[in-house]
């Protein structure tokens, strides 16, 4: 294991690929209607940012990806409860969630079509599907993995199933959750680049679309920028929300 | 009578771990349960604790319903504090200060917030001895509580335990390996082999009692034999 890098030390391999990008395009070993230097694609991102135009589609693209998101995120809470707290719950439920994961997302598009049209409800429907597999998936097997001897002590103590619920199925089934909360807010966006190239007149990935019947490479490596840094910027905050939430944990083995 | 026991029995897959087990307890009797480990007094324990309804079993157990149970693990939900810890399932308006009091009396004043990952294993299983007491059992089950501790925080406990024991007055089943650790708490020992209750023995030696007692000794000596182990003078 290599040890610990310092602070910013994980900059340094994305700064060189910028660098040598930036040369390349400058020396014209990069044509630019192959791939926008990165200066372009910055000059043509303030520009969008000065117009207004980068943020309407960045909003547009926002709402259906956290709309799905939390409809995603409730279902897949919900119905791990369910699964993970009933025998009845999880005949019914677990072997339609372990078919369903087989299935690309994607590949719904053709039914979510026919069944929602090609409006935002088929997209945002879409995006709750694939968010509900990581969250499911992994806050069912947090709640499979809780210590039965903490049944036990619920049964010595005389808990009732309301506070089982509040005090060791939640709790015990938390790590699990942030897990699948993690995959889910780049899901939700790795979906939506796909969705947004049917019949939309907004967001990131109606604009990377349009770009493209263009030729415009700026503009695409602006909309790769932006989803790059919307996912890690989510990564981090479910981090934080982890972190807080999973305190406890940081004095294991003191 | 706060424990009653006519021809208990248990098995596991055709085999005979409690055989017709038949005893009664007096309130505030503390009774000591020896034995080797698979000669079935965990499973004796468990029965009375009522945490045993997937296994194979007749017989009656007449128990209290108010009853605490202190695991050989302190059993402590490492994402609570230690004094929800102790106050968990307890639903009376004055559970908090019930529980600040009880783990004052276990010595953890001042460690109500800590989480129980940062106490130590002698201070983990306090807090499950205040989580226990904290509830004034009528029966207190206590299966081998100081068993994974080091020699010298066990004589600690030991301690602790006679003098909450003393104040708050419920009914004991210690189940433990340990002889003087009986002989030092207990008014009476069971010995246990293969399922059956082979020895009952009453210990009417004063407190504190010293090992070097002659008494003491000889209770000693009589429920290793019980045992079975061969004694070397």
């Amino acid at each position: 294991m290599p040890r610990g890098l310092p602070p910013g030390g994980i900059l340094l391999g994305p700064a060189t690929l910028i660098f040598v990008w930036q040369v390349a395009s400058m020396t014209g070993f990069l044509s630019p209607k192959i791939l926008a230097a990165p200066s372009t694609a910055a000059i043509t991102a303030f520009d969008m940012l000065r117009s207004g135009v980068l943020i309407n589609h960045l909003l547009a693209s926002a709402e259906r990806a956290y709309l799905g998101l939390g409809i995603g995120v409730v279902l897949g809470v919900v119905f791990a409860l369910i699964a993970g707290l009933s025998r009845a719950g999880e005949a019914a439920v677990d072997g339609i969630v372990q078919i369903k994961r087989a299935i690309p997302t994607l590949a719904l598009i053709p039914l979510g079509i026919l069944w929602l049209g090609i409006g935002d409800a088929m997209k945002v429907a879409l995006i709750a599907i694939s968010v509900f597999i990581p969250v499911y998936i992994n806050t069912h097997a947090g709640l499979r993995g809780i210590d039965l001897r903490y049944v036990e002590l619920a049964r010595t103590v005389g808990l009732g199933p309301a506070d089982f619920l509040r005090r060791i199925a939640i709790p015990g089934a938390l790590p699990g959750f942030f897990t699948g909360l993690r995959l889910a807010v780049t899901t939700c966006w790795t979906s939506l680049v796909v969705l947004e190239q049917i019949n939309t007149t907004n967001g990131i990935g109606y604009l990377m679309n349009r770009a493209r019947d263009y030729g415009q490479t700026d503009i695409m490596v602006v909309g790769l920028a932006v989803y790059a840094i919307l996912g890690l910027v989510s990564d981090t905050v479910v981090r934080l929300l982890e972190r807080r939430a999973l305190s406890y944990r940081k004095v294991l083995g003191a | 009578m706060t424990v009653h026991l006519r021809d208990v029995w248990r098995g596991f897959s055709g085999r005979r771990v409690l055989d017709g087990i038949s005893l009664d307890f007096d309130p505030g009797e503390f009774v000591a349960l020896i034995g080797r480990s698979g000669s079935g007094k965990s499973t004796l324990l468990r029965a009375m604790a009522g945490l045993d309804d997937d296994v194979e079993g007749d017989g009656t157990i007449i128990v209290p319903d108010n009853r605490s149970v202190l695991f050989q693990d302190s059993r402590l939900l490492p994402w609570d504090t230690v004094l929800h810890n102790v106050t968990l399932g307890l639903r009376t308006p004055d559970a908090e200060q019930r529980g600040r009091a009880a783990l004052a009396d276990v010595g953890l004043a001042g460690r109500e917030d800590a989480w129980p990952n940062a106490l130590s294993g002698g201070e983990q299983q306090r807090a499950a001895l205040a989580r226990s007491l904290v509830r004034q059992p009528a029966l207190l089950l206590a299966d081998e509580p100081f068993g994974a501790l080091d020699a010298l925080t066990r004589i600690r406990m030991h301690e602790l335990l006679f003098r909450l024991m003393e104040r708050h007055r419920p009914t004991v089943l210690l189940v433990t390996h340990d002889v003087e650790e009986a002989l030092v708490l207990a008014d009476r020992a069971l010995v246990m082999e293969q399922g059956a209750i082979i020895l009952d023995q009453t210990i009417d030696l004063p407190h504190p009692r010293r090992k070097s007692d002659g008494r003491f000794e000889s209770l000693r000596d009589q429920l290793l034999d019980a045992l079975g182990v061969v004694i070397h003078a």
